[in-house]
């Protein structure tokens, strides 16, 4: 089980390798698309990057459910529980 | 009278050099790019064929890692051309909704396609990537290219097997005269050194497998020529309405006089042995630009190094020619880079182009022994071409009957 800090480090990796931006830049209130630019075909490389490195699914419809990378973060924690 | 379309911008990325200046240096001292391949996959399916000419400067080089990973290989090779040919241009001020983009491709995104299937079959669909479909489309190069400078006048991708780089040149004219344009980017790009492409290739017989010594397999017009030598990498050209070049002060390369566009009808792979379709092409493009046989003094001829394909095109460059074609100094210029497939057209465009404005002709490298049947004027040592007004073509040819040439005149 990783704690919430690991899941933000995890993602903050994934979203790093995937649009660029700085792992500090990734933090729990950023929106995904406001604030973090990601348009919706990089969120999806980021979701399943996510479920592989976790050993979780996010279902396809629980996608648009998670705005914020705090969202996505309980998502995973939550789902690993 | 049609408006007349100049070359104000080169790019390229080749074999033989990451940009032009590099590539240009090389063409005229003659070296080869073709190399043994060290990939795992030669030997794991066993490959007929052990080399290949891959581009020079690998494209991670130019570009970042986030933005190349949103980009099948011939797109990243695409937009470094297109990127140095529009800096070479010196444009800074556009109107937007006049710039179109013409970028070939002969095969597309064949590595995005194939390593997606991988993926599918050994890890599932849901890890096949969402970018998928938008970086193996065969217009993903043109639409890239659109992107990155902002054109907003159509973004065109001609496919005509080998030809396509050429025909692309051929869109770029029509979309400058017919009003529909002022600038166009046009190009080529490919990216195809995988295995599928070369079992395929290979299994119709169609590459040299002088894998004891790649750098002189690639051999147009030589006697002992078995095949071509398959090669990576894209040409970049902006073409300009003269008066839009003029008009902001630009350095113009040359004119862009006349194209053309014929098939075959004849064979889906094999060029028709008398050469009519290669015949009408050249003859057309010249009627185009207003051309006689005398004003040609060069050409940068298709030339591939396969057995059947180099002939006809001697026999298509006397019939448009004449005796003149005794007078013409004809470079192979894929006895260099190897056969660049749907980019080819696009960067023996840009070395035509540099041909005329630096009055040098590319060389040809590893004719030993000259095919008898071939008596061209072929360049092998440093040639100066005349001075005053001149003419230069450059033809390619597609499987599926395609022909194309372009002629370039001095300004």
């Amino acid at each position: 089980m990783a704690s919430n800090e690991e899941i933000l480090a995890g993602l903050a990796e994934i979203v790093n390798e995937e649009t660029g931006l700085a792992t500090e830049a990734v933090e729990l209130d950023k929106s995904f698309t406001e604030d973090l630019d990601i348009d919706s075909i990089s969120m999806m490389t980021i979701v399943v990057n996510a479920e592989e490195k976790f050993g979780v699914r996010i279902p396809d419809e629980e996608v648009k459910n998670l705005k914020t990378v705090g969202d996505a973060v309980n998502f995973i924690s939550n789902a690993q529980a | 009278m049609a408006r007349k379309v100049v070359i104000t911008g080169l790019g390229a990325t080749t074999p033989i050099g990451g940009d032009v200046p590099t590539m240009w240096k090389n063409a005229l001292k003659g070296v080869s790019g073709a190399h043994t391949l060290e990939d795992e996959w030669v030997a794991k399916y066993d490959l007929p064929v052990h080399f290949a000419a891959r581009c020079s400067t690998p494209a991670l080089e130019v570009l970042s890692r986030v933005e190349a990973k949103r980009m099948d290989p011939s797109t990243q090779f695409g937009v470094i051309a297109a990127r140095e040919a529009w800096a070479d241009s010196s444009i800074t001020e556009i109107d937007h909704d006049r710039l179109a983009v013409a970028f070939a491709t002969g095969i597309g995104g064949v590595w995005t396609l194939l390593d997606a299937w991988d993926t599918l079959r050994e890890k599932g669909p849901r890890r096949v990537l969402p970018m998928t479909v938008p970086m193996l489309m065969p217009n993903g190069v043109a639409a890239a290219v659109s992107l990155d400078l902002g054109a907003r006048a159509g973004a065109h991708t001609p496919v005509s097997a080998c030809a396509s780089g050429t025909e692309a040149m051929h869109l770029g004219l029509d979309l400058i005269r017919s009003g529909k344009a002022d600038v166009v980017v046009c190009g080529g790009a490919e990216a195809a050194i995988h295995p599928m492409p070369l079992a395929a290739f290979s299994s119709m017989q169609a590459l040299s497998r002088r894998n004891d010594d790649p750098e002189h397999a690639s051999r147009p017009y030589d006697r002992d020529r078995d095949g071509f030598v398959m090669g990576e990498g894209a040409g970049a050209l902006v073409l300009e309405a003269e008066e839009h070049a003029i008009a902001r002060g630009a350095r113009i390369y040359a004119e862009l006089a006349g194209t053309s566009v014929t098939a075959d009808a004849y064979h889906i792979t094999a060029p028709d042995p008398e050469g009519l379709g290669a015949t009408r092409a050249l003859k057309a493009a010249m009627f185009d630009g207003r051309i006689q046989a005398e004003d040609v003094v060069h050409v940068n001829a298709h030339a591939t190094s396969t057995p059947v394909g180099d002939k006809p095109e001697y026999t298509a460059l006397r019939a448009a020619l004449g005796a003149h074609v005794d007078n013409v100094a004809v470079s192979a210029t894929k006895s260099q880079m190897g056969h660049l497939l749907g980019a080819s057209g696009a960067v023996e465009a840009v070395l035509t182009v540099l041909a005329v404005y630096e009055r040098q002709a590319p060389l040809t490298i590893n004719l030993e022994n000259q095919d008898p049947e071939i008596p061209l004027d072929v360049v092998t040592s440093a040639r100066t071409l005349p001075a005053g007004d001149i003419v230069a073509l450059s033809n390619s040819f597609g499987f599926g009957g395609h022909n194309a040439v372009i002629a370039i005149r001095n300004v």
